[in-house]
């Protein structure tokens, strides 16, 4: 899933500084699992940003709402009644729902409530971790399942850099090298040989490199 | 309960203090508390297990929202204490309310009569 974390509430404030009148829109989708822009976390903001406003003695008037999701015209359009009657409109989703948003209403300030970081999973309870950059061409399977593009802070795809210590990558003592655990998962696989064949320069024309990325599914399109 | 706490204190049982989410701290200090607190049950020791557990961290997060705000964090508390305690109620009421005198009324409030 797309994973994020929430503005600094001092940063949302300074967005609708000028506003009596917002409408706080979540997402049901990735935002509501890794538990940053679900109708809970709306709910959590428009009181926060409340206490803001009561403690400098002007007021805010707040209206929640979460979409089944945000990057798709189909639900975006359900705010289409109510969507001119804010100030602004504070988007909980990934970077996606508030880009969507401003399409479809041209006239209405979006702010995007969180800064969207990578896609990733849960490793624990509160915890997310990322797994993939989209690079548009996965390679996983050469590395034992794991991507040394998004994990590995170099990108590397022939093995561990010299800063490689104890397990860890040399950019911080809590980030694991996956270079070491590719190596370490080959081993015990007995495919250590595997390895040996040296991948050349990655073409990043399917990555962001190559301009924005488009899919299209014939079969779909009407 | 017969022994008596500061009446400036409003009491709302809930059946376990992990019933408590952080919407409900935010909403206390957003309608005027000018403090709130969670009296759960000893570490170690709720029905549910890790209810007490979840509340204190939900109490964390409040606190730096607090924070964020320019509120002081002191105003939202959570204490652990058994149920058959009820001097230790009482106690940590007293604590809590004179915690929050020193304080003084919330900023949320203080701008509202002010206004
Ligand atoms: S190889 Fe590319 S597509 Fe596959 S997980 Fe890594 S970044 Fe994602
Ligand atoms: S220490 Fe490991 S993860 Fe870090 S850059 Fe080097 S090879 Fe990559």
């Amino acid at each position: 899933m797309i994973i994020a974390d929430r503005k600094p509430l001092a940063e949302l404030l300074e967005m609708i500084q000028d506003c009596d009148r917002i409408l706080i829109l979540g997402c049901k989708g990735c935002v509501t699992v890794c538990n940053v822009g679900g109708a809970k976390e709306v709910g959590i903001l428009a009181s926060a940003l409340k206490i803001a406003r009561k403690k400098e003695g002007r007021t805010l008037e707040v209206d929640e709402r979460t979409l089944e999701r945000q990057c798709d015209p189909e639900y975006i359009e359900q705010v289409k009644n109510e969507v001119g009657d804010y100030d602004a409109v504070i988007s909980m989703a990934c970077g996606v729902g508030p880009q969507f948003l401003s399409t479809a209403y041209p006239e209405q300030r979006f702010y995007p409530a969180v800064n969207t970081t990578s896609f990733g999973g849960a490793v624990q309870h509160g915890v997310w971790e990322e797994r993939c950059a989209g690079c548009g061409q996965c390679v996983i399977h050469y590395f034992g399942g794991m991507c040394p593009i998004a994990r590995c802070s170099k990108s590397l795809l022939n093995g561990p850099c010299g800063g490689s210590a104890g397990g860890k990558c040399e950019i911080s003592k809590d980030v694991d090298c996956i270079w070491d655990m590719i190596v370490r998962k080959k081993t015990e696989q007995g495919r250590l040989e595997d390895l040996l064949d040296v991948k050349p320069p990655k073409s990043w024309d399917t990555a962001r490199d190559g301009g924005p990325r488009r899919s299209v599914r014939e079969e779909l399109v009407q | 309960m017969r022994l008596s706490y500061p009446s400036n204190i409003k009491v709302i049982q809930v059946p376990c203090s992990g019933r408590v989410d952080i919407i409900h701290l935010l909403k206390a200090i957003e309608d005027g508390a000018d403090g709130v607190y969670i009296a759960g049950c000893l570490e170690g020791e709720c029905h549910f297990l890790t209810g007490n557990l979840k509340a204190r961290k939900r109490v964390n997060y409040v606190k730096k929202v607090l924070e964020e705000l320019g509120i002081e964090p002191e105003r939202v508390e959570m204490f652990n204490l058994s149920a058959g305690e009820g001097p230790r109620f009482v106690e940590i009421a007293k604590e809590m309310a004179e915690r929050i005198q020193e304080l003084g009324p919330s900023p949320v409030n203080v701008q509202k009569k002010a206004a």
